[in-house]
């Protein structure tokens, strides 16, 4: 964390922000990119939820191995999260049923939740960045 | 005032709709831009789906994106309320939040 | 209000900074102050000043340089996402020894913390993308 242009912490009022994963990984560089911003985010300590739905719940499944496709595997970056005091991960139930996944396919211990939670969960956001 | 959902996707396509949709909460608001509009219009095989919206929601297409792709206001499903881009900026502001279903 | 907004997509591409440039033009007609355009994933794109689209059609980045220079809009594109990308600014080009920058007018390069800052400071946050 040297780099001079991430030297740019400010006080200022804590928010609610929300990290929305749509997308698989590889297919689109979307999720690598949105990882990115949320390791950078986590220097602010605002208040970080990360959710993962639809094909987002991809980017955490296990056993993901890049050797062969010659694209670097960032998978393992989301056990770190827990070190950067991002401790709040969703996984939407209905997003993860419906590919036949369960939480004991994922990397990282999540929390479970429904559509309607979800949904609820997102009205109660200051700041929603959706990937 | 609850959140503002955003679909730019063709509901013919891509599901971004029926996911708005779902996670939009009693009240929220739903704008269609993009190649959302395309949702907008009556006699489609989503147009039931839209209405039923209506119930919860209230609906907005962004007009400068129907007159682009050569579709007419008038057919438009009733209820729907057509906005430019200053509508899209006042529905911004008014309803708390933005999220946009990329 | 202070809005800021986000572009995640190149332009051309996508409309996605189309309608980003008419929306920004309309919020500050509306007297809002648009706190910080933040350009991340292909959106970095819209900063190349090496674009040439043909003469009948609309240049984009020149659209977001005279809108910053009329309102003093903050153009901020992501370093990282840059970097990937091949958009440079004089002082990246030096550090990373390339023999040429490309960065249009209007724009300035800097970290992923000007996002979270733009989301931290501004009443509303809109993306645009894909």
């Amino acid at each position: 964390m040297s780099e001079p242009w991430e030297d740019d912490e400010l006080d200022g009022p804590v928010r609610k922000f929300m990290y929305v994963n749509r997308r698989a990984p590889y297919g689109t560089i979307y999720a690598l990119e949105s990882l990115e911003v949320v390791l950078i985010a986590a220097a602010f300590e605002q208040d970080v939820t990360l959710v993962f739905m639809d094909d987002g719940v991809y980017q955490i499944k296990k056993d993901q191995n890049t050797d062969a496709i010659g694209v670097k595997n960032f998978s393992p970056t989301y056990r770190a999260l827990e070190g950067y005091d991002v401790e709040k991960l969703y996984v939407e139930k209905e997003s993860l049923e419906s590919r036949g996944l369960t939480t004991d396919d994922l990397v990282v211990p999540v929390q479970v939740v429904n559509n309607d939670q979800l949904a609820e969960l997102m009205e109660e956001q200051e700041v929603i960045l959706s990937f | 005032m609850p959140m503002l959902h955003t679909v730019n996707k063709s509901p013919f396509e891509r599901r971004t709709l029926d996911t708005a949709l779902r996670h939009a909460v009693k009240g929220a608001g739903v704008l269609l831009i993009e190649d959302g509009v395309y949702a907008a219009f009556d006699g489609t095989v989503v147009a039931e789906k839209v209405k039923a919206a209506l119930a919860d929601h209230k609906i907005y297409v962004l007009g400068p994106d129907i007159a682009a792709r050569g579709m007419s206001e008038h057919h438009v499903i009733d209820g729907l309320e057509v906005v430019d881009y200053g509508g899209f900026v006042d529905l911004v502001t008014e309803y708390d939040k933005v999220q946009s279903w990329l | 209000m202070k809005l800021s907004i986000l572009v995640n997509e190149g332009p051309y591409q996508h409309q996605s900074a189309d309608t980003a440039i008419q929306f920004t033009k309309a919020a500050l007609e509306k007297g809002h102050e648009i706190f910080r355009v933040f350009f991340y994933h292909d959106g970095v794109n819209n900063g190349t000043r090496f674009a040439v689209p043909p003469q009948d059609d609309r240049n984009i980045t020149e659209q977001w340089t005279e809108m910053a220079k009329e309102h003093n809009l903050d153009l901020v594109i992501c370093i990282a996402a840059a970097q990937r990308r091949g958009i440079l600014d004089e002082n990246e080009a030096k550090r990373q020894g390339k023999d040429g920058d490309n960065i249009a007018e209007g724009f300035r390069i800097s970290g992923l913390g000007q996002l979270i800052e733009a989301g931290i400071q501004s009443d509303r946050l809109v993306i645009f993308g894909d």
